[in-house]
């Protein structure tokens, strides 16, 4: 049966692809951030995972307001990146698994979690910075699975209802009956807000709340509602809930081996978490 | 900063509802167009044309003149479909922050390293 060896959990700034573009990871602005990502590849490099399921939201790349589902998987063969207007450069297609998109979609719905299949799906930077931050060579050695949260426009699934999601896909995960060992990533986040006069807000007093939380309380983050996670941090912020759904696949108890936290890039408050099951 | 309202609880924070997403729908269209660079240089090419075409009303239309960004959230945008807007332009999010809160950018950004302590 597969296993779930851990979960990467970490911020996908889009400015993370300009500095990867012009080489500045040693640069004092993009040192802090860098530096988090050695530790990560040296555990990616132990625990060779064939597979990465990526729990992200997409940014008006595949899914425009026209058609806005809460929660979808890619069932594709292939995702590839495209121009997301602002000018960063595109990275190589990823090898899908439809075979595994489908298993956890007819697991997940079978626990009454309606998901949106997308047998064609491209991947913005919130698929591949974290990737590209795991695997700066970009030759991608795994197989991936993209599950899309909506944390674009509200109502969006409560904290409550992706930490559920997080459960159900961690089971549908560890009933695949092949022997595949699967990294579950969250990106986004932490603390940022890029509209509004309320623009530049960071809250690193809740951010550690919250990734402390990841360690030792996993169901913290669900007593918030969505008001309540805008204005404790910010807009997109929310993005959080990604963390909070790849969370839930692991069990209570975890072990970390690696956490980092930098402010800012960009406007974003950053954070980096790796986690493994304890038992 | 702006005052809250029973639907828009947080202060200076416009949430992108199903009321904002009615509003703004043809200008975050628009916005969403420039994922393509032809479409961003049609745009550049003839703004008003461009703005016609995806029916943009006077009140999208005018912040898009003005590039402003609150006025554009006012209208509807939204803040990922405004940034593919401002990527015409060459700003980055430190631009976009100092125009929505009458900083200067290097206020702006001191502000965020201040957030850092």
């Amino acid at each position: 049966m597969a296993k779930i060896v851990g979960t990467i959990t970490t911020s996908h700034v889009p400015a993370i692809g300009g500095a990867i573009a012009k080489g500045l990871q040693q640069d004092p602005y993009w040192k802090p951030f860098f530096d988090g990502f050695p530790p990560v590849r040296e555990w990616l490099a132990k625990v060779k995972p064939d597979v990465v399921v990526l729990v992200y939201n997409d940014h008006g790349l595949n899914f425009f307001l026209d058609k806005m589902p809460t929660f979808a998987i890619g069932a594709a063969p292939e995702y590839h990146n495209a121009d997301e207007g602002w000018g960063i450069p595109t990275v190589k297609p990823f090898r899908g698994d439809p075979e595994l998109s489908w298993h956890l979609i007819e697991k997940l719905v079978a626990e009454e979690f309606d998901i949106v299949s997308c047998q064609e799906m491209v991947v913005d930077h919130a698929f591949t910075l974290p990737m590209a931050l795991c695997w700066p060579d970009q030759n991608w050695p795994v197989r991936t699975v993209p599950v899309v949260v909506n944390t674009v426009q509200a109502p969006l699934p409560s904290a409550a209802r992706c930490y559920k999601l997080g459960k159900a896909l961690g089971r549908a995960i560890e009933s695949w009956p092949r022997d595949e060992r699967v990294v579950v990533m969250g990106t986004g986040g932490l603390s940022h807000q890029l509209d509004g006069e309320r623009a530049g807000f960071i809250n690193k007093e809740f951010d550690q709340k919250f990734m402390d939380s990841m360690i030792s309380d996993p169901a913290w983050a669900t007593k918030y509602s969505t008001v309540e996670l805008v204005e404790l941090s910010g807009t997109q912020g929310v993005e959080l809930l990604n963390w909070v759904v790849a969370r839930g696949t692991l069990p209570e108890k975890v072990r970390k081996q690696q956490v980092n936290y930098h402010i800012p890039i960009s406007n974003t408050a950053t954070g980096l978490m790796v986690l493994e099951p304890a038992a | 900063m702006p005052n809250a309202s029973p639907r828009q609880p947080v202060p200076g924070t416009t949430m992108f509802d199903g009321e904002q997403a009615r509003k703004g729908y043809a200008l975050n269209k628009m916005c969403y167009s420039f994922n393509d660079a032809v479409n961003r240089r049609a745009f550049v090419e003839n703004e008003d044309a461009y703005c016609a075409k995806y029916g943009l009303n006077p009140q999208q239309r005018e912040a898009i003149r003005n590039r402003n960004v609150l006025q554009l959230i006012e209208a509807g945008g939204n803040a990922y479909y405004l940034a593919k807007f401002a990527g015409i332009f060459g700003l980055d999010m430190q631009d976009i922050g100092a125009q929505q809160t009458g900083m200067t950018k290097d206020e702006f950004k001191a502000k965020l390293q201040a957030a850092a302590r």
